[in-house]
């Protein structure tokens, strides 16, 4: 038994507990996910100083066994679900699940399932990020797929069971091209393991096999053109909930095609480009849809489409890793920084709906109540996903587009900036009307009370904004590879 | 050979009636039984690249028979959200 089975083990464990303990399911969940926080920072400290290090569960080696690999960029990843589960997990407790306009016992049930499925997809995303090969991903695929329609569902409205229903067949569809693509893979070379990616580039079985990888990867990223279940999904979830599927769990498949890009090296220059394009169409779709949303959350929503383009885009024009251009850290660093600062965005917009009452972007300009710290969060937190100095999300861009103007690459150049400008556009439609001030705010106004929302909220986005002036300690983990 | 190549055929045809089918329908009963339908066509792809002049590798049966167990759980799920949805007609 090592640390390193633990990530997997103990959150999957402490579902099972929480599942059958459901008037205590809080006291497994807080201290399950703090535990498996600390666990990650402490494999992650292991890492940074002995380097990358490989376990075969058991003594099994591929193919029959369990092979998890601890990188630099898997302990990052590990990091960032710990990190952002653990704030969520805090507002977990403190709100229930939902905002307590239904009645007590309601709640409890709410919050009794929201445990069980939270420690799972903790669980699941862990096991994905230090997965050696191919098929173990697929089955974390599975654990996660089947969770984070629980946490859609757990609202109980009819919109968020529909959406949940078209979230998990589209899933699955996904998963079975995954799996399907595994078969081609493994009857053409024999062997699953990630190592084995860039031989998927030879042949025309091989690369079909690699086309059905990538196409699953990309419905379970929500990927334009492959995004038509997420918006649904993620705006009619209880906000806990969403700030969950939205800022960790699509990027559990965003990872799998990161990490196939850099192990696949020169040969997957087709699935590149073809991701770049879907990044590029994901920006323009997403940010469209944004702007014409009338919901909030669907507004966040459809910003998340567009960020996962452009996060897509930057692994498309990396290039093969091995050339050590620095843009796959980029994207790497896009990740994270989205991770926080769209978690905190939909916990903000839950907020603000609970003081409102509704999520109408055209009633937020309010007569008797002036914004509070949740507009505050949502503001800074807008700045991180604009990509304005000094947040996280500004550095990956300038790294994105400082290596795409080394090599002369100005049409990407370009749709980056429309991307960005479309970003700040669509998010102002929302801060402008916070900032606001003037005739319509009545004398007698007054701010919203705090509530455990604006902090953890707050401590989000400042987390977001924090990791931009701390941004060398990322970049450093992520240098450290298995070579 | 060639009952190697139907097995293959089958299962490719199997894959694109429940992909049509499960972009073109709205009906949640129908989708999820294409959705079985796909994964009948999968692990029947599965299971006949697995077989190589005569000698049966376990490994992608193992597969297989773990994407069996993931298929029952999840159309468990899908058929509990549908009923929930259908049961909240009056909302």
């Amino acid at each position: 038994m090592s640390d390193i089975s633990l990530l997997v083990l103990l959150p999957l464990l402490a579902s099972v507990g929480a599942a059958a303990t459901p008037r205590a399911s809080e006291l497994w969940g807080l201290p399950a996910t703090a535990l498996t926080a600390v666990l990650a920072l402490w494999l992650t400290l292991d890492v940074l100083q002995d380097g990358a290090r490989e376990v075969a569960i058991g003594g099994w080696a591929a193919p029959l066994g369990i092979v998890f690999v601890a990188d630099g960029l898997a302990a990052l990843m590990l990091l960032m679900t710990s990190g952002v589960g653990i704030v969520v997990a805090i507002q977990a407790t403190s709100w229930g699940v939902w905002p307590s306009s239904a009645g007590s016992e309601e709640a409890a049930s709410l919050r009794a399932g929201f445990w069980p499925l939270w420690l799972a997809t903790l669980g699941a995303m862990n096991a994905l990020f230090l997965s050696g090969d191919l098929f173990n991903i697929y089955v974390a695929f599975e654990i996660l797929g089947l969770t984070a329609v629980g946490l859609t569902a757990l609202s109980g409205t009819r919109s968020a069971l529909r959406a949940a229903f078209d979230y998990l067949s589209a899933g699955l569809a996904g998963s079975l091209m995954l799996l399907l693509g595994v078969a081609l893979a493994y009857s053409a070379i024999g062997r699953v393991d990630l190592e084995a990616v860039p031989m998927l580039a030879e042949t025309i079985t091989r690369r079909i096999a690699l086309a059905l990888l990538v196409t699953g990867l990309a419905v379970k990223a929500a990927l334009f053109p492959l995004h038509f279940w997420m918006p649904a999904a993620h705006s009619s979830a209880a906000p806990v909930a969403s700030a969950l599927l939205s800022a960790l769990v699509v990027k559990g498949a965003l990872y799998v095609i990161l990490r196939i890009s850099i192990e696949g090296g020169a040969g997957m220059e087709a699935v590149r480009f073809a991701l770049a394009i879907m990044g590029a169409g994901a920006m323009l779709w997403g940010a469209w849809g944004a702007l014409r949303a009338t919901r909030l959350k669907l507004l966040v929503a459809q910003s998340t489409i567009a960020q996962i383009g452009l996060i897509a885009l930057a692994i498309g024009v990396a290039g093969d890793s091995l050339q050590q251009n620095g843009l796959w850290q980029a994207a790497a660093l896009l990740m994270l920084s989205h991770a926080f600062a769209k978690a905190a965005m939909f916990i903000a917009v839950g907020r603000i709906a609970e003081e409102l009452g509704h999520d109408r972007i055209s009633g937020l300009n309010r007569k008797e109540l002036r914004p509070g710290a949740a507009e505050f969060a949502f503001a800074i937190a807008s700045v991180s996903l604009i990509g304005l100095p000094p947040t996280a999300g500004f550095i990956g861009k300038w790294l994105l587009i400082d290596g795409l103007i080394a090599r002369g690459a100005w049409i990407w150049v370009a749709l980056i900036l429309i991307g960005t400008a479309l970003s700040a556009a669509y998010l102002s439609r929302v801060v402008s009307r916070c900032l606001r001030g003037g005739p319509h705010i009545a004398a007698s106004a007054h701010h919203p009370a705090w509530s455990t929302g604006d902090i953890t909220a707050l401590g989000l986005a400042t987390s977001a904004l924090v990791l931009g002036l701390a941004s060398a300690l990322p970049l450093t983990l992520l240098e450290i590879t298995v070579k | 050979m060639t009952s190697d190549l139907i097995y293959i055929c089958a299962g490719s045809g199997l894959v694109g009636l429940a992909l049509y089918r499960l972009s073109t329908c709205r009906d949640m009963l129908l989708r999820v039984l294409s959705l079985n339908v796909l994964a009948v066509g999968v692990a029947m792809l599965f299971l006949a690249s697995a077989r190589h002049a005569g000698i049966t590798d376990a490994v992608p049966q193992a597969f297989v028979l773990t994407g069996i167990v993931v298929l029952v759980a999840v159309t468990a799920a899908l058929l509990a959200l549908a009923e929930r949805v259908d049961g909240q007609d009056d909302e």
